[in-house]
């Protein structure tokens, strides 16, 4: 027989170029056809129109749209990212330090929330309509109703403001200690992994219960299979493409997660430096972040695409 | 496996079966949309007026949810920001929905081309965080409420689209679209006399849930102090103004996190809870 897999997946990378292609020609129209004159914001408003002039042709700025976006975009290959208006320092040097921050925090997270979510998740399914799946249900839904903003400023208080086992806000980052390393990264990821833990607690349990009604699984419920081992043994192997899908798009929440955890926890990551390009409006630093953001969730949900397909076993 | 029979029944309205949580959700979201529609005649102070010597100042009889980081009363701020929350969301989703409905409903009937490249494109802008294209629009053309309403408007369109087509194209393959066809029926009769009243109630259940997405969102966003601007807050901002009340658990600050949570937190349950006739009337 045939395996359909390499072209499904050779199809689902070449929609996600596609799209890539789509995203990043948004992300340089939307910034870039704005009011105001980028020469003379370099410049400042005392610069000669000769000096602007100048300046306008040796950035490509008088060149049509379309061209300055190859223009762009073949830098981004060459790893030239363009300079800060802000502080003219090259965008590729005030990012790369942060992007590592940024992903030891986004690692974390996923190391913590991962088994967290799947444990939850299969259990609740297990003991499906007990009083713990209750708890866990309506403890998710709570979760994913509220702004990350909210779970963050709860976890503040309850960890920080009443129990005081953690600094709140103003956190100074002493890494020396393991003590201290713990301290500074709990809080983020505390509030990272409530968010992306519930949307995969959800997902598992949901993907768990829909192969619960399958007839194999019926049939070793009359066999008098025990319920750990009708969910272990019969559901779950089956539930494993779902599950894989769900964690990868749950991981997908962490772009939106860490732009309000950064900035609400003052952690120095890529979050924040784009958050302060906005309030700065420095147009190359905020392509560039919402670059790096794009294609990370593109290939977080490409990836979960991908997983989905080859753990079907039906398209083997 | 057994079905559970519906518990906390109340009262059989017009044919629908409403349970208890169903209830309370609906109560709390009619209170919040009564408070966004009266808010000026029922805040009983004035929103910018400073009338507490004290800055986040605690509860106590005439200034009943504290007083925020300029000694403002907190109780009419919170009011007022519900104007904005629900107001600017509910505008935002209107659009959305609409736009979002029509185009699916015209992809689903048309087929072919237009169906490819619409959804391609739509799949495209799903794409991109909806947090990240907040930011990017903001820092294009400034934060202000009509271009709030947009942003959210145009980021929530592929979502409701792609669900309102794969909707109507299970519809789309019944007789009697065949028959309208035949009849020489054309595409505004199509999607507005055949196909709509056979997806409304999944499309206005999947209109609370997107409206939930655009609170977030929004919150989210004036928090960051990149939604709505001062002088006016809504719950995102207010959350911001006070998050120096934070360490000593001012009212300030965690009011207005309550008043989101509950308007949201509300909507879903409600949405769970919804009639199952209304729900998943052919539903995929």
């Amino acid at each position: 027989m045939k395996t359909r897999v390499p072209s499904l997946i050779l199809g689902r990378l070449f929609i996600a170029l596609i799209t890539l292609t789509i995203v990043s020609f948004a992300v340089f129209f939307a910034t870039t056809l704005l009011p105001g004159d980028t020469a003379t914001i370099l410049l400042g408003q005392s610069a000669t129109p000769e000096a602007i002039a100048g300046l306008r042709t040796a950035m490509h700025l008088d060149e049509p749209a379309l061209l300055r976006f190859f223009y762009w975009i073949i830098g981004l290959f060459q790893g030239d990212l363009g300079t800060s208006y802000a502080n003219h320092v090259p965008v590729a040097t005030l990012i790369g330090g942060r992007l590592l921050n940024t992903l030891k925090l986004a690692g974390l997270t996923t190391l913590v929330s991962v088994p967290l979510a799947l444990t939850l998740g299969i259990t609740a399914a297990m003991w499906r309509r007990t009083l713990y799946d209750r708890i866990v249900t309506i403890a998710t839904i709570g979760i994913i109703s509220v702004p990350e903003f909210v779970i963050a400023t709860s976890a503040v208080l309850v960890f920080a403001v009443y129990l005081k086992w953690l600094p709140a806000l103003s956190i100074t980052y002493n890494v020396d200690s393991f003590a201290g390393l713990l301290r500074a990264y709990a809080m983020p990821v505390i509030t990272l992994t409530f968010g992306v833990s519930a949307q995969m607690i959800r997902m598992t349990r949901a993907a768990v219960i829909e192969t619960m009604n399958t007839p194999y699984v019926e049939m070793a419920l009359l066999k008098g299979a025990s319920r750990p081992r009708l969910v272990l043994r019969h559901a779950l192997p089956n539930a494993l493409s779902p599950i894989a899908n769900a964690v990868a798009l749950s991981l997908s929440y962490l772009v939106g997660g860490v732009i309000i955890v950064e900035t609400i926890f003052n952690y120095p990551g890529i979050a924040k430096l784009m958050v302060d390009a906005v309030s700065t409006r420095d147009l190359p630093l905020i392509q560039s972040c919402a670059m790096i953001f794009c294609v990370g969730y593109l290939l977080l949900i490409t990836t979960a695409d991908i997983v989905a397909i080859l753990s079907n076993p039906r398209l083997r | 496996m057994k079905t559970p029979s519906p518990t906390g029944t109340l009262a059989a309205w017009s044919g629908y079966r409403i349970n208890l949580v169903g209830l309370v959700s609906f109560s709390v979201v009619l209170f919040w949309a009564l408070m966004a529609l009266l808010a000026p005649y029922i805040t009983p102070h004035s929103v910018g007026a400073m009338i507490d010597m004290d800055y986040f100042g605690p509860m106590r009889p005439g200034l009943w949810l504290g007083s925020d980081y300029l000694g403002r009363d907190m109780l009419s701020r919170v009011i007022f920001g519900a104007r904005y929350t629900v107001g600017i969301s509910l505008a935002a989703v209107s659009i959305a929905c609409f736009t979002g409905v029509v185009l699916g409903m015209t992809s689903a009937v048309l087929g072919g081309t237009v169906d490819m490249v619409v959804s391609r494109l739509l799949d495209a802008m799903n794409s991109i965080p909806s947090k990240l294209f907040g930011l990017m629009v903001v820092a294009a053309v400034g934060s202000s409420i009509p271009v709030l309403i947009l942003t959210m408007s145009v980021i929530y369109i592929p979502g409701s689209y792609r669900f309102s087509r794969a909707l109507a194209v299970n519809i789309d393959t019944m007789d009697f679209i065949m028959v309208a066809r035949i009849r020489g029926e054309r595409l505004p009769y199509l999607i507005g006399s055949e196909i709509l009243p056979n997806i409304i109630g999944p499309v206005l259940a999947d209109l609370g849930l997107r409206f939930v997405f655009i609170v977030l969102l929004l919150s989210g966003l004036s928090f960051l102090g990149l939604g709505v601007q001062p002088p006016f807050a809504d719950w995102g901002a207010l959350v911001r103004e006070n998050i120096g009340g934070l360490p000593f658990a001012a009212p300030a600050v965690i009011v207005p996190s309550l008043a989101i949570a509950s308007l949201t937190i509300s909507i879903n349950l409600l949405i769970d809870n919804l009639p199952q006739k209304i729900r998943d009337r052919s539903a995929p």
